[in-house]
């Protein structure tokens, strides 16, 4: 078996070039699979973070994203006052009503605008929210025209850096802070005394009411004692479950797009390996014919070709794993649909995705190799001695 | 009779026996052999001559059983290998026989030594057993300092030795040989010729050689000629091929 296994692998260096030039084809084709896996799974941790676990969002009914939400300030007091929501030490609820508005900033670098999500806060956003993070500067003092940017925002938009100044709502607001929240789409996001931010945008009502409940356990009763409430028409959802939601159609999107192309791309690879091995069979009819001669089971005569074929899918699987793998080093920031403000989200490769990859490789190769090995095998001896 | 001026005969080791086979090109059936008996007595030095087309190299290719008759039978030491399945053939062709090609047929991404333990993969020995059988098998035939060469990288000569110890390392009953000698020169051709009469002689193998080349023919211990499918008398014409082919006749 080992002599089999040797001699499968010293044919491929043999031919060195067609091997490079076949398993690069694979490698690409590969690359782009994992890539789009990679893409969609980043967008889906990105936004799956966004959430902590025991949090939940109060928006109003049929609310799918944040900005369609309005929630009145009596209403967001009432909800406030549900036992399932945790108190601070001094009895006071952990809840803060935020408002979300859509703003456009110029891009550093091209000038072009695009959206960016402003965040009103109140007192205990910020613990509500331990994944966000100060790294530079200072928060915000509330009352004034201060803001903090996500790491994100301040890195691509114009102004939005810590000292900068932005004119948004008719008003000037100083940056006096960067906040880090990890991959998670507040990264992309302005927040500001959610106070001030209403009066800039002459808005009367909240957004949406952020709370934490009591335990992870009481989602369902806080959630049917609101929503059987007729005074409020509020939908309740876990933070976490909400943002994953969000990015539903987009990583569906990516993950369609990205396995159709793949799809179109591994025909053309698969019909390169065949062509491969067909040309390796071809070329050595005389040495299976001697083989089988020799004794050799048409087995073993299989197996040989297949491990080949194998080891050629496996190789180019791996190459452009490796490639793709390279893409964690980038950080992509697109659009978000259903958001419409900018969301910047790296690839991000899983265990799960190596695997998937390799075996799509591996599988590719198979495919491409198993007809030519089939007929390699079915040759008649004294028709494949001649070819010697 | 059988074999009486052979070394060792004691018994046919081939037996051949009214074998017919035709092939079929497009629509017509091509006769190859036709109704061919005679046997080989074990130990013997056979050289199969006639022109291109008569049906030689056929008939070597089933007695090595990697062809199918039409009809008759092949008994190689008693066992009749026509009856056999086509997996049952290829075991026995990995025990009972050794095959020497005229482009010498080795794998060029194998070492020699490793071309010449390549049949002994389908024996039970273990890997430290096969390496010292295909070293003794290339120090047979001289080759001790060329075992990690590759075949490109051996002359032809040296190639039909590799060949020739890969033929005789699973120490196989018969040897059948297609124009060993037709792809070297005279020389080369020459130590070939030796050897496989020196493994007739010393190791009592029953050797059958395809040639065109009376020079090689004059080193078997005796030639049978073909034409146009049949066996004939090499010096005195045709004997008809069918039956009484008892006599061998002597180069």
């Amino acid at each position: 078996m080992a002599l089999l296994v040797s001699y499968s692998l010293r044919n491929l260096l043999a031919r060195r070039m067609t091997t490079v030039l076949t398993a690069g084809g694979m490698a690409l084709v590969v690359f782009v699979f994992a890539a789009a896996l990679m893409l969609a799974e980043g967008l889906r941790s990105t936004l799956v973070q966004t959430g902590t676990p025991g949090n939940a969002l109060v928006l109003r009914k049929g609310s799918k994203s944040e900005i369609e939400s309005v929630v009145e300030r009596g209403v967001a007091s009432l909800v406030e006052t549900r036992s399932e929501i945790a108190r601070d030490a001094d009895g006071s609820a952990l809840a803060a009503s935020e408002v979300v508005v859509l703003i456009n900033l110029a891009k550093r670098g091209t000038g072009e605008a695009s959206n960016v999500m402003l965040r009103g806060i109140g007192q205990k956003s910020l613990a509500l929210r331990p994944q966000v993070r100060l790294v530079s500067g200072r928060m915000p003092r509330f009352g004034s025209s201060e803001i903090v940017a996500g790491e994100g925002v301040a890195r691509r938009f114009k102004g939005a850096g810590l000292g900068e100044k932005l004119r948004f709502g008719m008003r000037e607001w100083t940056v006096v802070g960067i906040f880090d929240a990890g991959a998670t789409g507040f990264n992309s996001e302005i927040w500001g005394d959610v106070d001030q931010f209403m009066n800039a945008f002459r808005r009367n009502a909240y957004t949406l009411l952020l709370v934490r409940l009591v335990s992870e356990d009481s989602l369902g009763a806080f959630r049917n004692g609101v929503e059987a409430d007729p005074r409020l028409k509020l939908d309740v959802k876990a933070e976490a479950v909400f943002y994953a939601e969000q990015s539903e159609m987009m990583a569906k999107f990516l993950k369609i797009l990205g396995v159709s192309l793949t799809a179109i791309f591994s025909i053309g690879a698969m019909i390169g390996a065949m062509i491969t091995m067909h040309a390796a069979v071809a070329g050595r009819v005389g040495e299976i014919g001697t083989l089988r001669a020799l004794g050799f089971p048409r087995r073993s005569i299989l197996t040989a070709f297949v491990l080949e074929a194998l080891f050629l899918g496996l190789l180019g699987g791996a190459v452009g794993l490796l490639a793709a793998s390279g893409l964690q080093l980038f950080t992509i920031s697109t659009m978000n649909f259903q958001t419409f403000s900018e969301l910047a989200f790296g690839f991000s490769l899983t265990p799960g995705i190596v695997i998937l990859s390799l075996a799509f490789g591996t599988g590719m190769g198979l495919l491409g190799g198993l007809i030519p090995a089939l007929r390699a095998a079915r040759i008649k001896i004294v028709d494949a001695l001649r070819a010697v | 009779m059988t074999g009486q001026d052979a070394p060792g005969g004691s018994g046919p080791a081939i037996d051949i026996r009214s074998v017919c086979k035709s092939y079929t090109r497009g629509q017509q059936t091509v006769p190859v052999l036709q109704n061919v008996s005679f046997h080989i007595a074990k130990g013997e030095f056979v050289a199969l001559m006639g022109p291109s087309g008569s049906g030689k190299s056929t008939l070597l290719n089933l007695i090595a059983g990697i062809d199918r008759v039409d009809s008759g039978s092949i008994f190689v030491s008693g066992a009749d290998i026509t009856t056999l399945s086509e997996s049952e053939l290829a075991r026995w062709r990995s025990r009972s026989v050794g095959f020497i090609f005229q482009f010498y047929n080795l794998i060029p991404v194998l070492t020699a030594l490793e071309n010449v333990e390549l049949p002994l993969l389908l024996t039970p020995l273990s890997a430290r057993e096969r390496r010292k059988h295909a070293e003794a098998a290339l120090a047979l035939v001289g080759l001790a300092d060329r075992m990690d060469h590759k075949p490109s990288e051996l002359s032809g000569g040296q190639q039909q030795r590799t060949a020739i110890a890969r033929a005789i390392v699973t120490d196989p009953d018969i040897l059948v040989a297609d124009e060993p000698t037709g792809d070297l020169d005279r020389v080369s051709a020459g130590e070939i010729l030796d050897l496989m009469a020196g493994l007739s002689e010393s190791l009592n193998k029953t050797i059958v050689m395809v040639t065109h080349d009376p020079r090689a023919a004059q080193r078997a211990h005796l030639v049978r000629s073909l034409e146009k499918g049949l066996l004939i008398d090499a010096g005195n014409g045709a004997e008809g091929g069918n039956g009484n082919a008892d006599a061998p006749l002597h180069s």
